[in-house]
């Protein structure tokens, strides 16, 4: 990957997390994985080598460099993260800077099933980071009154395919409440709404959905994925920051396993803006969240197989989303595919596509129908995971599919 | 002047009292009728029964003395309410056995999880008998909808050691077709609804069956009229669902009897943070339904009160009852989980040296000369023997065919799901090297249309 990068110090003592031991969560990201073995002789679909995949910043060198980041952070330290760690690093320095940030849901005083909040009710006291009742519908419409009424409303969902109860709190008032306000000028900017999301292997029907086209469906919503420690930490104080509500999705897949060094001081990632991670000139895969991983490594096969160079795009924000990136792209390569985890139809993939053909300059510029790899529209059976979600084979034929178009 | 009816209702006492509301709601009219001057009721609409009083006074929920909990065994097993009918020693003991079996398939599972051979398990352990002497108490054609906890009722309904591990180990002999997580259980021949893992959602889905058995019945008065049991744990009853579930089953006089396992905890939050009233019961009330709280840990109790709430259930039309069990959850929320984390150690081992439905029935049948310490030796001893066989045959097992990923989300395929399972049946035929599909009934070749 092109980057060059800034050395710099690493210090800072561990963070009190780092070390604990992994407990509680409903489905464990690191328990035996019985039902994800790779083939022996496999040579695309080995599982993501995380402690040397381009897309993590291994040095701190690495994670400083970025471009995003102010000055001040980058001339910083760093410290080695995993994501539920620097997603409690960004909830922690937002609790340390803005006594209006409260952190509640099912679970999240003793730390959060997936480890999420440890040690912030210690840290902050249980008036403001505490356990509620099991009622999703309770703790976003808890969550939008208190936005409505200042506070900066951080509300855990135990796993994304509990959001449904809450849907009502936030498609029809989250949403829609600086809308029907009007010239009163109330909002409920101050809500966050974070839940983990996706597949592990062994989650099943109602332990791995990726609703968000649910979400983007629905003006009034931003909608985040990051791919990164990193990323997790600016894109989440960004959403706490941010003047919209914000539904924040964790890919649970990544929490232990994506470790990364991860600028110390507090900062923020722009919303709404994607990230080309990787310039190419061939073709453009737009992508976000887990399965960046996954176009990464078809990347760099077909890029050594094929002769070829691939832009990889990371959405970030999936709504509203940074189009003229895209576009820009595509217009560059004239070929696009877009990859995600939750099912084809009606997803991200559809929206990206019609965008693309839609604008004249870029439809006149494609070599190639644009693709779409994701999940099929289908439930997530539990023995079936792998054969649904998108795997670097998949994404490998795709590309030479398109390739040869 | 305090409003005096719930004080007489909670009366506490050995014998079994449902706490009813079905006095007020007899006298209840839906219509309007204007009250005459001076008269002592009220006469809205809303609150029938209600008298004037001009102390004005906030009601005290610190004043209501708590519903009692029933038990009719001691802890030493000793029958303590002379009129509960208990069973025959041949159901006493085969129930007993039921618990039994719970109990050691929990732990050779839990192991089993431990040791990487299924990805999830979640025990039942402290509330074998609210399952078991709950499900005693129903009739076979009665349809079941429970949570995850349950895995007495299914036993005591003879779901057999097969059906356990052929779910757990989502082979091809299960149902699920190798979909559903593991303790997803679910039987139409034994009329329980499959598991699903979102909570509560099932309680309104349970007033909603038994509406239909009522019509059914009404409509066919010839066959046996029917209960629908719902099982949901107290953390559970905080979702909405539950609340909607209750007042919808009470407006339409559902015959439903809801089940509350109250265990003490929803993962790590104890019932102090999941709610402040008189546990789930007080809430039965609130709804104008027959309610009682049990001790989890009295089999026979649980067994008498549900006999009870069948009757109630059935009687002048149907209507719901609600049962809240009391049990403190001994086991980790599921293998995923350290309890350690929020909970100390001594509190779990102090309930688990306190009380024990396996050990209260235990000492009730020595007590009646039923069983003995060989007994017991030898029934472990089979019991495990029968469940290890039926792990390692489950185990052997082919998974369900590929298709199975495809099939049964519409009632056919459609077009489009069609088109997707010839992509990756070609897929798997390009890329043979990429993909294991062994483990799978017919490989690859059940994609092809
Ligand atoms: C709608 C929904 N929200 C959250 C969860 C995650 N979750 C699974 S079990 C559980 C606790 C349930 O506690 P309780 O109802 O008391 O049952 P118990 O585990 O004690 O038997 C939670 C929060 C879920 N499965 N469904
Ligand atoms: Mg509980």
């Amino acid at each position: 990957m092109r980057v060059t990068r800034r050395i710099c110090s690493y210090s800072r003592a561990g963070l009190s997390n780092t070390t604990a031991k992994p407990v509680a969560s409903y489905v464990s990201t690191q328990s035996p994985r019985p039902y994800s073995t790779n083939p022996p002789k496999a040579r695309l679909n080995i599982p993501t080598d995380f402690s040397t995949t381009a897309l993590l910043a291994h040095r701190p060198q690495t994670a400083l460099q970025n471009n995003e980041l102010p000055a001040e952070v980058r001339n910083g330290t760093t410290q080695q993260m995993n994501l539920f760690q620097s997603i409690n690093d960004a909830l922690s320095l937002a609790l340390a800077s803005d006594d209006s940030v409260l952190l509640f849901g099912e679970d999240v005083a003793f730390g959060g099933v997936f480890r999420c909040s440890m040690n912030l009710a210690e840290k902050y006291g249980a008036e403001r980071v505490f356990n509620t009742p099991l009622s999703e519908q309770g703790i976003i419409g808890f969550a939008v009154g208190a936005a409505a009424e200042g506070a900066k409303a951080v509300a855990e969902i135990q796993f994304a395919d509990y959001v449904y109860p809450a849907f009502d709190q936030l498609v029809n008032e989250a949403a829609k409440f600086r809308y029907k306000d009007g010239k009163a000028g109330r909002d409920v900017g101050g809500l966050t709404v974070r839940m983990p999301c996706g597949g592990v292997g062994h989650g099943a029907l109602y332990h791995s959905q990726s609703p968000e086209s649910l979400f983007t469906h629905i003006p009034g919503l931003r909608v985040i994925m990051p791919r990164s420690p990193i990323q997790a930490k600016g894109l989440l104080l960004s959403a706490i920051a941010s003047k919209d509500p914000c539904i924040f999705m964790e890919p649970k897949a990544l929490y232990r396993a994506a470790v990364e060094q991860v600028p110390t001081a507090a900062y923020t990632l722009p919303l709404s803006k994607a990230e080309i991670l990787k310039d190419g000139f061939d073709l453009t895969i737009v992508s976000y969240g887990h399965p960046l991983f996954t176009c990464s490594s078809a990347i760099e096969k077909a890029e050594k197989e094929f002769g070829i160079s691939i832009e990889l795009i990371d959405l970030r924000t999936v709504y509203p989303w940074d189009k003229e990136c895209v576009l820009k792209s595509v217009r560059k390569t004239g070929r696009c595919l877009v990859v995600h985890e939750s099912m084809v139809n009606a997803g991200i993939g559809a929206e990206v596509a019609a965008s693309i053909q839609e604008d004249k300059e870029t439809f006149l510029r494609l070599e190639a129908p644009v693709g779409r790899i994701a999940g099929w529209s289908v439930h997530m059976g539990l023995l079936y995971e792998r054969f649904n979600i998108p795997d670097v084979a998949r994404v490998y034929d795709t590309i030479k599919r398109t390739l040869e178009y | 002047m305090k409003i005096p009816f719930p004080r007489q209702l909670f009366r506490p006492g050995p014998s079994l009292t449902f706490h009813s509301t079905a006095a007020s709601q007899a006298q209840r009219w839906s219509s309007s009728l204007s009250q005459k001057a001076g008269s002592a009721g009220v006469c809205f609409p809303g609150a029938v029964n209600s008298k004037f009083t001009n102390a004005m006074t906030f009601e005290q929920p610190s004043t209501y003395p708590a519903i009692p909990t029933y038990r009719c065994t001691s802890p030493d097993g000793d029958i303590i309410d002379s009129s509960v009918a208990l069973p025959s020693n041949d159901v006493a003991l085969k129930m007993y056995e039921n618990m039994l079996a719970v109990s050691i398939m929990d732990m050779i599972m839990f192991d089993a999880q431990r040791q990487g051979r299924l990805s999830f398990y979640m025990t039942s352990q402290g509330e074998e008998g609210t399952c078991v002497g709950s499900a005693s108490a129903l009739e076979d054609g009665d349809v079941i909808f429970s949570q995850y906890r349950e895995a007495g009722v299914f036993m005591q309904r003879g779901f057999t050691y097969e059906e356990f591990m052929s779910q757990l180990f989502a082979n091809g002999k299960d149902n699920g077709q190798g979909r559903n997580m593991p303790v997803h259980y679910g039987s139409k021949a034994l009329n329980i609804h499959t598991i699903t893992s979102p909570l509560a959602t099932q309680i309104p889905q349970a007033a909603g069956a038994a509406y239909a058995l009522k019509m059914q019945h009404r409509q066919n008065p010839s066959t046996r009229p029917r209960v629908v049991a719902c099982y949901f744990g107290e953390g559970a009853a905080s979702e909405g669902d539950f609340h909607a579930a209750l007042n919808i089953a009470a407006t339409r006089s559902c015959p439903v009897i809801f089940i509350c396992r109250n265990n003490g905890y929803a993962i790590s939050t104890p019932t102090l943070e999941q709610y402040r009233g008189d546990g789930i019961a007080s809430r039965g009330i609130g709804y104008g339904i027959e309610t009682i709280r049990v001790d989890g840990n009295d089999i026979w109790a649980v067994r008498e009160v549900t006999k009870r709430a069948r009757e109630l259930a059935l009687k002048d039309g149907g209507r719901p009852v609600l049962i809240e069990a009391m049990s403190y959850r001994i086991s980790h929320h599921s293998t995923s989980d350290d309890s350690f984390a929020y909970r100390a150690r001594v509190e779990v081992e102090d309930w688990k040296r306190r009380d024990n439905p396996i050990t209260r029935l235990r000492k009730y049948l020595e007590n009646n000369n039923l069983w003995s310490d060989e007994k017991e030796a030898n029934a472990r001893k089979r019991l495990r023997g029968e469940v290890l066989k039926a792990f390692g045959e489950a185990e052997k097992e082919k998974k369900p065919p590929l298709r199975a990923m495809f099939e049964d989300v519409y009632a056919e395929l459609t077009p489009e799901i069609k088109a997707q399972m010839k992509e990756l049946k070609d897929m798997l035929d390009r890329y043979p090297e990429e993909y294991d599909v062994t483990e799978f009934e017919g490989g690859k070749e059940s994609l092809s249309t």
